[in-house]
């Protein structure tokens, strides 16, 4: 890890997130692909990070954001210039540090960030603060546009297009988190072992997620006809009925799931399959001596101690499932009637063909603290199994 | 012993079974999908369905080329794309490399705040802004808010990468009297490169795959692709054929980006489940 040696700082996050990185980074090397050398993977961090550093973050805001400013600055004048002075008196014997203006160093690698962060706050910070504010106001394209108070907000209670969609999304979201988790951990766990053929298999495994969504929408679509329809062929080939698909109201939102089911397993498999891969190898061994089955391993060994990664990628599926939108809006646009019309199909079609922008900005404010709420709650529910 | 190996064979076949039935799904869809395309508008329609186009055709091809204006529409998705993940790495490259030397995990949340917001929230501010610009119908606001797509995902992965550099080598560069752009630009950058790959290739894959920005800023002419093959969808709904020549058009180079560089990808995404939009 950077600031080799010197763990100062870290609001406590970040420093479980290093001990853990660290360990990946080595395993990196053989273990996810014999075909992927150390260097081209990213160090353990990123992977790290999610886990226990930035995806908690926001949850233990308080201590991390409090603490930051304060120590953010003063550590890192600590630990530059004990870094400089460390490296200093290895290559150079008994040197004086050289930089006395060492204590300037964070503000300056701010400038790096600067440019960056002026684009973020315009096409990022500004839209949250503008959404707010139209929120508040009756804002059609035309005209005038009233401030309103919480009317937008009011609205909503009693607005039942509104709230089915909330239940729809709800549904919608359990279901796309529990198949791909599950289907997510076998494959992390088939693909973590050594097989011939494994890097292939993985990478046409990980294609539907590569792959532009409307694209394979449209497949979809014509796989589902209801007459012409490959699916229904291959369901008559064992025996069964003609399925409704997505022609149906009560089919529809199954059938979004499995879509969306094939379409983000492999970013479960892949975010879970880096965890597996940073792990120990001896519980392993040792349960091997002791004569333990494939899935006793899986059970005592493989999930607690990936568990933290399939957290994470719970947690990252949700909020992908929630905020699902090209392939709800190809295959069905919200149909048929409004049985598959979930929270992000409404809003756009209040925003961009009713063109109520001040309701739909409601709308986004609520569907963000949802999104919000949402992961909090789980994280929190996860972090405390872990514990226990 | 003996058990020892046999326990290793029906271990490895049970690998391949498991590997053959989690594969089937995506390989089948993506083979179908190329059936569709090369077979003529008769065998496409036809029931039961033929599996295997005899004799392949490019018919399909030609027709939305021709019909559709498709070359303008790509053209369209290579500048918007392009565009937008150059300036995210002149941007995110230097960005990440600040927030990992200042440990600002503040910066990280708000990448990560990005992250969670939907696509739409978005829009409905920028689609005003750009309206009261005079920019709707160019190609400038299609970049602008790719950005919104690109500039984390750059950001997010650099920083880890960074942070995983060692530390040593822009010191001694430092103490010799390199300033920190210097100690950025030759020592840090150049170790990175990896890193800058792997940002790069799935910035652009989730920028040319985006559909929502689309949709509703670009104007006829300024279609992107995925835009585009939607709105074929729409006007010839029973034509089988083309409509799947025009997916794959737009999928293939994501999907060729993806075999040829499976490798940085997996590591990629593996860092912190990156995605756009």
């Amino acid at each position: 890890m950077a600031g080799a040696g010197i763990q100062w700082v870290a609001p406590g996050a970040v420093t479980g997130a290093g001990a853990s990185g660290d360990a990946e980074g080595d395993a990196q090397g053989d273990a996810p692909g014999g075909d992927a050398p150390g260097g081209d993977a990213p160090g353990g961090r990123p992977r790290g990070i999610p886990v226990e550093g930035a995806l908690c973050a926001p949850v233990r805001a308080p201590v991390g954001d409090s603490g930051l400013a304060a120590c953010g600055i003063a550590s890192s004048v600590g630990g530059m210039s004990t870094a400089v002075a460390q490296s200093a008196s290895h290559m150079t014997p008994g040197a004086v540090p050289p930089h006395p203006s060492g204590h300037n160093y964070a503000r300056r690698y701010w400038m790096f960030a600067a440019p960056a962060a002026l684009v973020v706050a315009a096409v990022i910070v500004f839209p949250w603060i503008f959404t707010f504010y139209m929120s508040v106001h009756d804002w059609k394209v035309s005209g005038s546009t009233p401030f309103v108070g919480l009317a937008n907000y009011a609205k909503m209670l009693t607005d039942e297009r509104f709230l089915w969609a909330i239940v729809r999304t709800l549904v919608f979201t359990a279901a796309s988190v529990i198949a791909p988790l599950v289907l997510g951990v076998w494959a992390a766990v088939t693909f973590a072992a050594n097989f011939r053929g494994r890097g292939l298999a993985r990478t046409v495994f990980v294609l539907p997620m590569m792959a532009t969504p409307v694209a394979i929408s449209l497949v979809w679509t014509m796989m589902f006809h209801p007459q012409l329809g490959v699916l229904n062929y291959l369901l008559s080939l064992i025996g069964l009925p003609p399925f409704a698909w997505v022609y149906d109201s009560t089919t529809v939102i199954p059938t979004l799931v499995m879509v969306e089911t094939w379409q983000w397993t492999p970013l479960v498999m892949l975010i879970v399959l880096g965890g597996i891969a940073s792990l120990p190898t001896d519980p392993y061994e040792a349960a091997i001596l002791d004569g333990a089955t494939a899935w006793q391993m899986f059970r005592h060994i493989t999930l607690p101690l990936a568990w933290p990664f399939i957290v994470v990628a719970a947690v990252i599926r949700m909020i992908d499932a929630l905020k699902a939108f090209d392939t709800i809006y190809v295959i069905t646009l919200g149909g048929p009637g409004t049985s598959s019309e979930t929270l992000n199909i409404l809003l756009y079609q209040t925003a961009f063909a009713y063109y109520d922008l001040g309701y739909g900005s409601a709308m986004v404010v609520v569907f963000f603290v949802l999104i919000l709420l949402i992961s909090m709650v789980l994280l929190h529910v996860c972090q405390k199994q872990v514990m226990s | 012993m003996r058990r020892g190996r046999l326990g290793k064979i029906a271990s490895q076949a049970g690998l391949y079974v498991s590997a053959l039935i989690l594969v089937t799904p995506a390989l089948s869809f993506f083979l179908w999908m190329l059936s569709l395309a090369f077979k003529n508008e008769a065998d496409n329609t036809d029931y039961p369905p033929v599996f295997i186009p005899n004799p392949p055709t490019l018919a399909n091809f030609i027709d939305v080329f021709e019909k559709n204006d498709f070359l303008a529409y790509t053209i369209n998705s290579v500048i918007v794309s392009f565009s937008a993940t150059g300036l995210a790495l002149l941007l995110g490259v230097p960005a990440g490399y600040g927030i990992a030397k200042a440990k600002a995990t503040k910066a990280a949340v708000l990448i990560l705040i990005a992250r969670v917001t939907p696509g739409l929230s978005y829009l409905i501010p920028l689609f005003l802004l750009f309206q009261w610009l005079g920019l709707i119908g160019t190609l400038t606001p299609l970049i602008i808010t790719h950005l919104v797509i690109t500039v984390p995902i750059v950001v997010w992965i650099m920083i880890g990468f960074f942070e995983g550099l060692p530390g040593e080598l822009e010191e001694a560069a430092l103490v010799d009297g390199a300033n920190i752009w210097q100690a950025f630009r030759y020592v840090a950058m150049p170790l990175a490169r990896p890193g800058i790959t792997v940002a790069m290739i799935l910035a652009f894959i989730f920028s040319w795959n985006n559909f929502i920005f689309g949709v509703v800023l670009a104007g006829r002419s300024t279609r992107t692709l995925p835009v585009a093959v939607y709105n074929v969808l729409t006007f010839e709904q029973i034509s089988w054929g083309p409509l799947a020549a025009a997916a794959l058009v737009v999928t293939a180079p994501v999907l060729l980006l993806t075999l040829l560089m499976q490798k940085e990808i997996v590591a990629g995404l593996t860092a912190g489940g990156v995605k756009g939009g």
